[in-house]
This record gives C-alpha cells, sequence and structure tokens, in this order.
C-alpha cells in the first residue's frame, strides 16, 4: 500500500504494477529511450557506429526476461546433466545471454543465424520453445530435433535457425552459403554466422571469407570471443586475437558483447552493411561462466577471481537490471518476480520434458534420407534387425 | 558398340526366362535405338543444361567452370548460357566452397558442386559428411541438403599417387549419403540428372577416362524428362556361368572380358552397379543364385573396397548358392606409382579379370607355380 501511495504520480505504471510482469511487458511504453553503450565501438577498415543506441521501456524488460529466461534454462541443464539425464556433450551459454538477445532485437526470422555447439540461447531467441530444448537435451521425442541431435543439433528452420553445428568451424562457410542462397535469391536479408575465439583461426573460415567478398555475399562473421577455446586462452591459440581485424580486406567492429544494446546497435549496423556492401565481422567480447562443456569444470585455466570479476562487473542481466530500475521502468520486485515466472516456467517445461518419452525405435532409421527409395537398411545384427527406408 | 549388339541378340534368345527377369528385360527391350552416339562429356553437359533449365534453383559452383569451360569441358557452354550467377568459378579452396554449397542447399538451393578430381574432396570431406550426409538425420527430417558432388575419380593415366585414388569404398560407407558412379553416356544422362533432383546429398563419380568415350544412346535417352532410378543396377550382359560386377570404367572391361571367356564356353554376366550406395543388393544375388558364381571388380584399393561389402552381401544371402569362392580384383594394395609398367600393375587389366572368371569357374590353367 504504501508504494502505491508513494507512486500516486505515476498512475499508470502502478495499475501494471499491482499485476504480474508479464501484465507489465505488454503495457510497457514503445516511446524511444536513448541509451549510452557501455563502451565505444572500434572499427577495422570502417567508421563504427554510434555510441548512442534507440531502446524502448518494453524492448528493454523484454531483454532482461528473455536474458533471465535463458540465463535459466543454462542453469537447469547444468543440473540435469549432473542427474545424468542429459548424456554427452553439453555446452552452456550463460554470460553470453546478451549476444542472443541483442542480434535478434537488431534483426527479422528471415535473416539466418548459424551457429557451433553452444546454441540453446540462441535457438530459443529464434522462436524455439523451452520443451524442444529440455525434451531434446534428454533425448526424447518433444524435442526439436526427436530427441537425434542432442545438445549440439537443435535446428528451428521456420526461424531462420540452422544450426546446431559439432565441428568447429564448419558453420562459417555453412553460414556463408546460407548468405549465398539468400542473395541468389535476391531475398534482401542476411545471415549471421557465429563462431568462437577457438574457431577463429579455421582455415575454412578465411576460404569462406574470401569468396563472401569476392561475391559480396551478406555474411555476418560474428565472432563471440569468450577469450577461451575450451581450456587454451586467446593469446596462446592466436599470434592476433583482434578477431575483428583478422579479416583483413573486411571491415570489422569490436563490440561489448556484454551489453544487449550495444550488440543490438551493431548488429543492425553490420545488416545495412552486409546487404549493401558485403561482408563484415562483428567480434562480440564476452564471457562464458561455465567451462567449456559440462565435463570441463572452467577453473583449470581460469582463476575464479577472473570469473566472479566479470559476474560482478559486466553481468548482461545485471546490466539491464541497473538500466531499467535507473529509468524507473519497473521496480526491483517487478523484477524480481519476473525472474521468479522465469523459473517456474523452466521449471514446467522440464517437468513436461520429462514426462516426454524416447523416441520409438522405429525411429532409429527415419530421417536418413528425405527420399530413401525403399532401400534396407541394417542394425546391429542385419538378420535380426533390417528396415526399409521410406 | 559389340557387346550392345550382343545383348539385343541375348534378349531375343532369352524370351523363355524373360519373364523370370521381369521388367528389367522388358525395360531395356523398350528402349529404341535413336541412332545416336554421344560421349560421356557430352552426356554430362547435357544433363547439367537440361536441368539447369528446368529449375531455376541449380547452380555449378567449381575451380575453372566458368570461364575456363570447366577443367575437363563438362561445364563447356554454361556460363555463356546461364551467367555468372549461376556459374561460380571458385577459389583453389575446397572446403570453403564445398561448405558454402551445403549452406545454400540448406537454405533450399540446389548445387551441383564440382571437384576437379575427388581426391581433392578430401579436403572438404568434412563438410560432405558431417554437414550434409547427417544433416537431415540429425535435424530429424528439417533440413535437407539437395546437393550434387561431382567430378573424376579413380585413376587417370600416369597422373601418379595422389591423384589416382578411387573414393567409392569411402563415400559408400558413408549413411545419408547417395554415391553413383556412371559408366556409359546413358548411364551419365541419367544418373547425374536423377542426381540433381534428388532430394538427398548425392557424390556422383565421374571417370576421366570415360568422358571422350562415345556410346549409342536410346531416343528416350535423349529426351530432356529422362532419368534413371537411383539404386538399381544395370544386367549389361546377360551370362549363366559366372557374375561380374563393376562400376564406371571398370564395366567397359568386364564386357571385354566377357568377350574372351566366351570364346571357352564361359557365359558371364556382367553387372553395371551405376549406384554403390544404395548397392543394388537384390540384382546382384538375384545374378549370384543364377549363375552361382561371383568375380568383383573395382578400380580402388582392395581393403574395405566395394567388391567386399558385395562379398559379404552375397555370402549373407545367397551362401547356398555359391559353388565357389568370390573372387575379388581390385586395383594394387599400393599407392599408384608413376611408371609406365608399374601403373599398368596398379590397376586390374581385363586379363586379370578373365582370370579370376575362371578361376570361380574351375577352370583356371593349373597351377603349375606348385610344380
Amino acid at each position: 500500500m504504501a508504494q502505491l501511495t508513494q507512486r500516486a504520480a505515476t498512475f499508470q505504471r502502478t495499475l501494471s504494477a499491482a499485476v504480474s510482469s508479464t501484465r507489465c511487458l505488454s503495457t510497457a511504453s514503445t516511446s524511444p529511450i536513448s541509451v549510452e553503450t557501455s563502451l565505444p565501438f572500434t572499427g577495422h577498415k570502417i567508421d563504427p557506429p554510434s555510441r548512442s543506441v534507440e531502446t524502448t521501456p518494453q524492448e528493454l524488460l523484454s531483454f532482461f526476461r528473455d536474458m533471465a529466461l535463458m540465463r535459466r534454462m543454462e542453469i537447469a541443464a547444468d543440473s540435469l546433466y549432473k542427474a545424468k539425464l542429459i548424456r554427452g556433450f553439453c555446452h552452456l551459454y550463460d554470460g553470453q545471454e546478451a549476444v542472443a538477445v541483442g542480434m535478434e532485437a537488431a534483426i527479422t526470422k528471415k535473416d539466418c543465424i548459424i551457429t557451433a555447439y553452444r546454441d540453446h540461447c540462441i535457438f530459443l531467441g529464434r522462436g524455439g520453445t523451452l520443451l524442444e530444448s529440455f525434451a531434446e537435451l534428454m533425448g526424447r521425442k518433444d524435442g526439436c530435433s526427436k530427441g537425434k541431435g542432442g545438445s549440439m543439433h537443435f535446428y528451428k528452420k521456420e526461424g531462420g535457425f540452422y544450426g546446431g553445428h559439432g565441428i568447429v568451424g564448419a558453420q562459417v562457410p555453412l553460414g556463408c552459403g546460407l548468405a549465398f542462397a539468400q542473395k541468389y535469391s535476391k531475398d534482401e536479408n542476411v545471415t549471421f554466422a557465429m563462431y568462437g575465439d577457438g574457431a577463429a583461426n579455421q582455415g575454412q573460415l578465411f576460404e569462406a571469407l574470401n569468396m563472401a567478398a569476392l561475391w559480396d555475399l551478406p555474411a555476418i562473421l560474428i565472432c563471440e570471443n569468450n577469450h577461451y577455446g575450451m581450456g587454451t586462452a586467446e593469446w596462446r591459440a592466436a599470434k592476433s586475437p583482434a578477431y575483428y581485424k583478422r579479416g583483413d580486406y573486411v571491415p570489422g567492429l569490436k563490440v561489448d558483447g556484454m551489453d544487449a544494446l550495444a550488440v543490438k546497435q551493431a548488429c543492425k549496423f553490420a545488416k545495412e552493411h552486409a546487404l549493401k556492401n558485403g561482408p563484415i565481422i562483428l567480434e562480440m567480447d564476452t564471457y562464458r561462466y561455465h567451462g567449456h562443456s559440462m565435463s570441463d569444470p572452467g577453473s583449470t585455466y581460469r582463476t575464479r577471481d577472473e570469473i566472479s570479476g566479470v559476474r560482478q562487473e559486466r553481468d548482461p542481466i545485471e546490466r539491464i537490471r541497473k538500466l531499467i530500475l535507473s529509468h524507473d521502468l519497473a521496480t526491483e520486485k517487478e523484477l524480481k518476480d519476473t525472474e521468479k515466472e522465469v523459473r517456474k516456467e523452466v521449471d514446467e517445461a522440464i517437468a513436461q520434458a520429462k514426462e516426454s518419452p524416447l523416441p520409438d525405435p522405429s525411429e532409429l532409421f527415419t530421417n536418413v534420407y528425405v527420399k530413401g527409395l525403399g532401400v534396407e537398411a541394417f542394425g546391429a545384427d542385419r538378420k535380426e534387425l533390417r528396415a526399409v527406408l521410406p | 558398340m559389340l557387346g550392345v549388339l550382343r545383348r539385343k541378340v541375348a534378349c531375343k534368345a532369352n524370351g523363355v526366362s524373360a519373364l523370370g527377369q521381369g521388367i528389367r528385360v522388358v525395360a531395356s527391350r523398350a528402349f529404341s535405338s535413336s541412332g545416336k552416339e554421344m560421349t560421356v562429356r557430352e552426356a554430362l553437359n547435357s544433363a547439367l543444361d537440361e536441368e539447369m533449365s528446368a529449375d531455376p534453383k541449380v547452380f555449378i559452383m567449381g575451380e575453372e567452370v566458368g570461364e575456363y569451360q570447366g577443367a575437363y569441358k563438362i561445364s563447356k557452354g554454361l556460363l555463356e548460357k546461364y551467367g555468372p550467377e549461376r556459374v561460380l568459378d571458385t577459389p583453389i579452396t575446397e572446403a570453403g566452397f564445398a561448405g558454402i554449397g551445403v549452406g545454400a542447399a540448406y537454405y533450399g538451393l540446389r548445387p551441383v558442386i564440382e571437384f576437379m578430381t575427388f581426391n581433392f574432396s578430401m579436403q572438404a570431406i568434412d563438410h560432405i559428411i558431417n554437414s550434409a550426409a547427417k544433416s537431415n538425420y540429425m535435424s530429424a527430417g528439417q533440413i535437407s541438403v539437395p546437393i550434387v558432388f561431382r567430378g573424376p575419380n579413380g585413376a587417370a593415366a600416369g597422373v601418379g599417387a595422389q591423384h589416382s585414388q578411387c573414393y567409392a569404398a569411402w563415400y559408400g560407407s558413408c549413411p545419408g549419403l547417395k554415391v553413383l558412379a556412371p559408366y556409359s553416356s546413358e548411364d551419365a544422362r541419367g544418373l547425374l540428372k536423377a542426381a540433381i533432383r534428388d532430394p538427398d546429398p548425392v557424390v556422383f563419380l565421374e571417370n576421366e577416362l570415360l568422358y571422350g568415350e562415345s556410346f549409342p544412346v536410346s531416343a528416350e535417352a535423349l529426351d530432356s524428362s529422362f532419368c534413371l532410378p537411383i539404386g538399381k543396377a544395370k544386367i549389361e550382359r546377360e551370362g549363366k556361368d559366372v557374375t561380374i560386377t563393376a562400376f564406371s570404367k571398370m564395366v567397359g572391361y568386364a564386357l571385354q572380358a566377357a568377350e574372351i571367356l566366351a570364346k571357352d564356353g564361359i557365359s558371364a554376366e556382367v553387372i553395371n552397379l551405376r549406384s554403390i550406395r544404395p548397392l543394388d543388393r537384390s540384382t546382384i544375388n538375384a545374378s549370384v543364385r543364377k549363375t552361382n558364381r561371383l568375380v568383383t571388380v573395382e578400380e580402388g584399393f582392395p581393403q574395405h573396397g566395394v567388391g567386399a561389402e558385395i562379398c559379404a552381401s552375397v555370402l549373407e544371402d545367397s551362401f547356398e548358392y555359391l559353388d565357389a569362392a568370390v573372387e575379388r580384383i581390385a586395383g594394387a594394395d599400393v599407392p599408384m606409382p608413376y611408371a609406365a609398367n608399374l601403373e599398368r600393375m596398379a590397376v586390374p587389366q581385363v586379363e586379370d579379370i578373365v582370370r579370376a572368371a575362371k578361376r570361380a569357374c574351375y577352370r583356371s590353367t593349373p597351377l603349375a607355380a606348385t610344380a
């Protein structure tokens, strides 16, 4: 009650504060706010965009919610992995959420994204659901790849998300191929090919970049530089860890990847550039709190001080929280309520995913081909198990 | 040429068994001779031309495919006709352009990626296997890859060890790929058109030495809608004493061997595999059940080769029908030498096939070596 009387002057907002935060989102204003990015952009062979980013209360609140959701999903995946419900590889994205969310804010679902194996949050950003994500991680039939892909092979073609790739660096030529197809089809859209600081040294990246530049493909290479390629720090892997400059003749931009607004600005700028002038590299300076994967504690090659330091100084969710609070767009309680809701959503999705069954044994032999031609395929003992490919 | 005439005669003579042969024989009778001949090169070129004309999503990418008119002139004239947006000359970066091709296929285009020879495909093999072959499965059907990787495969003449390997067995072992190996001009036309229209990734293994060879083509094969089924072998020559399987250039050698064997009273049935994956096990097994003897022929390395798979398949499905051990003729178990005499020893010759067939028929000359 005291809160309400204090806010008597801002009656409209009070109404929304009295109901759940989701109502707060939809009634939040779309009136523009201008925010400065944390750091200026650094350009390579290009004039960087302005530090001043246009946003709205609605956008900032949605950034908060979306990143909180991604964070919660990844933390929950950690627990599921330790409970042995997720098997094999599991590469978590917590800390890097601002890249996924900022990028989505600048583009449409007609633009394409392709990334490597740290793909759960990108999948969510492209319209994937929590259920599809958790079910896939646990190898159930309601997973986005019907349980047949696993953590590294999430896809959502109708949302413009082309995976989900396990071979470091392979996704970059594939992404340039998507951009090639967009240009061939005269689609006026772009492709974001994402890779890490480890993949940045791959030869095929330079092969593809060369062709993208030769043919003016609308390809945007996003280097998510979290400073460690598995256990190898960037300075031990790259003679030149200035990844935004590694394109040489291809322009580049260095971006604070922990600042969702900076990411949005850079991606918007890059899209305009790529449609007119061909490829551009964006280096997102970001950080992963987890190790490379669930098999890696992440603390043998980094100090715990470094990890907690980033969490304290640069956490992307905290940055948006501070921004929202300082602009009076929501109260601390409302934001905490959002986080509680998100947690509940995640828990419900996990419960639902746990109910989802494993794929039917017949699925072993489906999707080998699009057109199976009635050909026979064999199980381990071909006298025991064989199937006709549909 | 002789093989074709003989086949026509054989068809008439085998009228009684025609029913048993079923559709295959009827189909081969149905092709009326057009009196026309076509080189394999012309066949491939016309297939590419027709498919590009029919579907604007089809494009060609590779080294020298455009302005040079194709390293082996397979893509001659296509740049002029379809323009640089659809016929793309690439830098010498196989991993890069194979990946770009696969990405374009993800989006829905229909790329035809040329490797100047399949030896260079090893630079891009990760994209062929991990990015192309497996994607439809890993994505449970969301991401299909309607791409064709084509180019010359196997030994040429005097090109040495790094330029002579046959990749049929390597690609043929991978689920998710279709692997084709044409022999004649009809094969080249029908299979390439089928490959381009197929929604799955196809590895299309041509042969440099066959490019200039001429074959008669039926009127049906000249039609722009002509397609051959993927996964079906062709009985090039019917016989009853021994089955000889072969693909690509070795089909010609097998047919020559069959001629020689015929003079010795051995009637060899020559199967042109056409498709390495899917392998037409039913045609092969049906033939072995008829002849009871098998010789497999391939140019590639013997260990874990195509012949090994055929042998295993026949043992599994037709063991009781075998009257002799399966014989394998393959390339020598060595990197390809350059010297002409050594090279000749490293690649199967017609006499090798004849000798093996005779052994399978227990008709070989006595092993004088033991004396």
